[in-house]
């Protein structure tokens, strides 16, 4: 009781003023930490992971500086390198969108890859009857999105359905009808929808010229990297400035809380997990119309599993996957020139990727603790 | 019609006693994590890392033991590494489980481009269903096929029961359940919380090492990078299917060998039409198993019962 009372009382005792002291070096380093940590220590946590990795490369005798210089020229070197680059940042920044929106609500969706193939091949196969051209593509493009944003939407919402009413580990499930969802790829392509006239790579009747997705002019990339720009800016509006948002944000952080404050949990994961959905099946679909041209087993690129890490170093800010999608993609668009020219295995990509991840989690259990928030405000006085 | 369906039996019951002892080991070792209150999704890294490891050592040293062995070393320090990561504040072990799963395929793809073409030795079998068919006097070499019982397979079972005594009678098991219950309880007892759960993890890794070290030394039965396609997953979907005990652990990766086996069994009897959806049935079966034990909104305490309180996804 009394211990109680002396807490409340003003700063006259001796120890108070050493505790607001300490109080006020908190804060600051909070300040410090909005400025620069969001930049700061992910920057660190890549420069490490890069660290790690030299060893790596290092240990089967190839050079860290070339694998550096060979990543810079394949993805930003020439104006072909940044062409490809940010040709691979729609699907990169789509999946991570359908990871950042769940997580919101405390989810974490590692199926992005599987409903990625999944949607594709649904508008691929909407184009199918239509494969002659003969339609316009005023009726056929939107009926092809939809299908893809529709099929990746239903997805989600199963993994959704299935948390909500079994209580079924969404990570678990979506990696699974992740799979599932290959799998069905893989049917219909080298079933139902084969094109016969492809005997050496089993895929659907390419999309016909007119239904396909052009060039941003004077940029060299397709529309969808212009559409997936806009869905990071629509979620991001959505989540930080809307009821809605809030509500999501309030559910992460506590669904028991959420609950008592009489927030529709179960609605506001299914819609979460819906919007996420249809964020991957964009992706599926502009990989169709924009890149391939058909579904077929190229479809699984990877896209899925990188979102995932690029949406964790974004913090889960749909705006802050834009710069980190970015990086990611001029990693893919130079993975094939650096494994050529160094004579490397093809999981190097993923290894870089992997440790990064990793390096990334463990930065964040810096971020804000007090010992990470003391060595902000020392480099500050450095600095100053 | 009767020969068909004999023949659909005896390729489940072989592709059950192959299939599914990966999945026990994986599951077992998850079991025993679980247990602790930490889960750890990364074992799908470890089985794939486990696999290359083990089928590179056998080609190196030319014993599928020392195969093994390496197996389970590999699959260990990734136990510890993912164990000593989840030690940090503010650290999920989801989404580190996530992060090894990767890294641990990756180090194996990185690492297992040059055992993709050589030849490994195999882990010897015991023939029991020679043995068997013999005393039976039946002629059916497909039955004894199937019956070729793998030593690791043996020592998942024989593993399964030591398992669950041990967690049920001795001082050792009591401090794991604890733990897994109640970290704080555990604390109060002067247990230390992070060295049991290091420890749990690091057997799991192990187990799944071994796991790996059974693709690619016994069946398949040689490296590439598909390999296990998501098999360490749904063996961590069958621990909570298992309701975290070792016995049904067992049984359900004999069903879910089972279920992997369908698509092999019916391409024996010359059905191939349709093939791919039969591949994807063990993950459709994960998912409607989850589906099925899951606890519904209402009766959320009766069931939690089951499950250690500690455990992240369980809450």
């Amino acid at each position: 009781m009394t211990s109680v009372m002396h807490m409340t009382e003003p700063p006259t005792r001796p120890g108070a003023s050493v505790a607001r002291g300490l109080e006020r070096a908190e804060t600051s380093g909070a300040r410090a930490w909005g400025l620069l940590g969001e930049v700061v220590v992910p920057l660190g946590a890549v420069l490490a992971a890069f660290a790690l990795f030299s060893i790596l490369l290092l240990w089967i005798d190839r050079s860290p500086l070339q694998f550096v210089e060979l990543i810079w020229k394949g993805g930003f070197g020439t104006s072909f390198s940044i062409r490809n680059s940010l040709q691979r940042m729609p699907p990169l920044i789509l999946c991570a969108l359908a990871v950042a929106v769940p997580a919101q609500l405390g989810l974490v969706v590692i199926g992005g890859e599987g409903t990625l193939v999944l949607a594709g091949l649904a508008a691929a196969a909407i184009a199918v009857p239509f494969a002659g051209g003969a339609m316009p593509a005023l009726v056929v493009v939107p009926l092809m999105v939809g299908a893809a944003m529709l099929t990746a939407a239903v997805w989600f919402g199963i993994v959704a359905q299935a948390r909500n009413e079994r209580q079924v580990n969404e990570v678990i499930s979506s990696l699974l009808l992740s799979y599932v969802g290959i799998a069905i790829m893989n049917f219909f392509v080298e079933g139902a929808l084969r094109d016969p006239n492809q005997p050496s790579k089993s895929s659907t009747v390419p999309v016909a010229a007119s239904y396909l997705v052009g060039e941003i002019p004077g940029v060299g990339v397709h529309w969808g990297l212009a559409a997936a720009l806009l869905a990071a800016v629509l979620l991001h509006l959505l989540v930080s400035r809307t009821t809605f948002g809030f509500a999501m944000r309030v559910v992460g952080g506590n669904p028991r809380a959420a609950r008592s404050q009489g927030l529709p949990v179960e609605r506001l994961v299914m819609t979460g997990m819906l919007i996420g959905g249809a964020c991957a099946g964009l992706a599926g679909y502009f990989e169709v119309a924009a890149v391939q041209g058909r579904a077929n087993a190229s479809l699984a690129a990877g896209y899925g599993f990188t979102g995932i890490l690029v949406s964790f170093m974004a913090r889960h800010q749909p705006l802050g996957i834009v710069p980190v999608a970015l990086l990611f993609a001029a990693l893919s668009a130079s993975a094939g020139l650096v494994q050529r020219r160094m004579d490397l295995p093809d999981g190097v990509m993923l290894l870089l990727q992997s440790t990064i991840f990793i390096a990334i989690l463990v930065s964040q259990a810096l971020h804000g603790s007090r010992l990470g928030s003391r060595m902000i405000v020392w480099l500050l006085r450095r600095r100053a | 019609m009767m020969d068909m369906l004999l023949t659909i039996a005896i390729a489940l019951l072989g592709g059950a006693i192959k299939v599914s002892t990966p999945f026990m080991l994986v599951a077992l070792g998850e079991c025993l994590t679980e247990l602790s209150g930490r889960i750890n999704l990364g074992l799908e890294g470890t089985l794939v890392l486990g696999a290359m490891t083990a089928y590179g050592a056998a080609v190196v040293t030319g014993s599928p033991w020392m195969g093994l062995l390496a197996a389970g070393a590999a699959g260990m320090v990734l136990g510890v590494t993912h164990a000593l990561l989840c030690q940090l504040p503010r650290v999920n072990d989801v989404a580190i489980g996530i992060a090894m799963m990767l890294f641990g395929t990756a180090l194996a793809f990185y690492f297992g481009k040059p055992f993709i073409q050589p030849q490994a030795p195999h882990l010897p079998t015991i023939p029991l269903g020679e043995w068997l068919t013999h005393l039976a006097g039946i002629q059916s070499p497909a039955l004894a096929a199937a019956l070729e019982i793998n030593p690791l397979f043996l020592a998942g079972i024989a593993l399964a029961l030591a398992l669950a005594w041990a967690l049920r009678n001795t001082h050792v098991g009591l401090i794991v359940r604890t733990t897994g219950d109640s970290a704080a309880a555990a604390r109060a007892l002067g247990i230390s919380v992070n060295g049991v759960r290091l420890a749990c993890t690091a057997v799991g890794g192990l187990l799944a090492g071994f796991g790996g070290a059974f693709l690619s030394l016994v069946y398949p039965g040689a490296w590439n990078e598909g390999l296990s396609s998501g098999q360490g997953l749904m063996a961590v979907a069958l621990v909570v299917y298992a309701r975290w005990q070792p016995v049904r652990c067992v049984l359900a990766a004999l069903l879910f060998g089972a279920a992997g086996a369908l698509g092999t069994a019916l391409q024996a009897i010359g059905w191939t039409s349709g093939l791919y959806l039969f591949n994807a049935a063990p993950y459709v079966l994960t998912v409607a198993l989850m589906l099925g034990i899951g606890r519904g909104r209402d009766n959320d305490r009766q069931r939690q019962f089951d499950a250690p309180g500690e455990l992240s996804t369980a809450r």
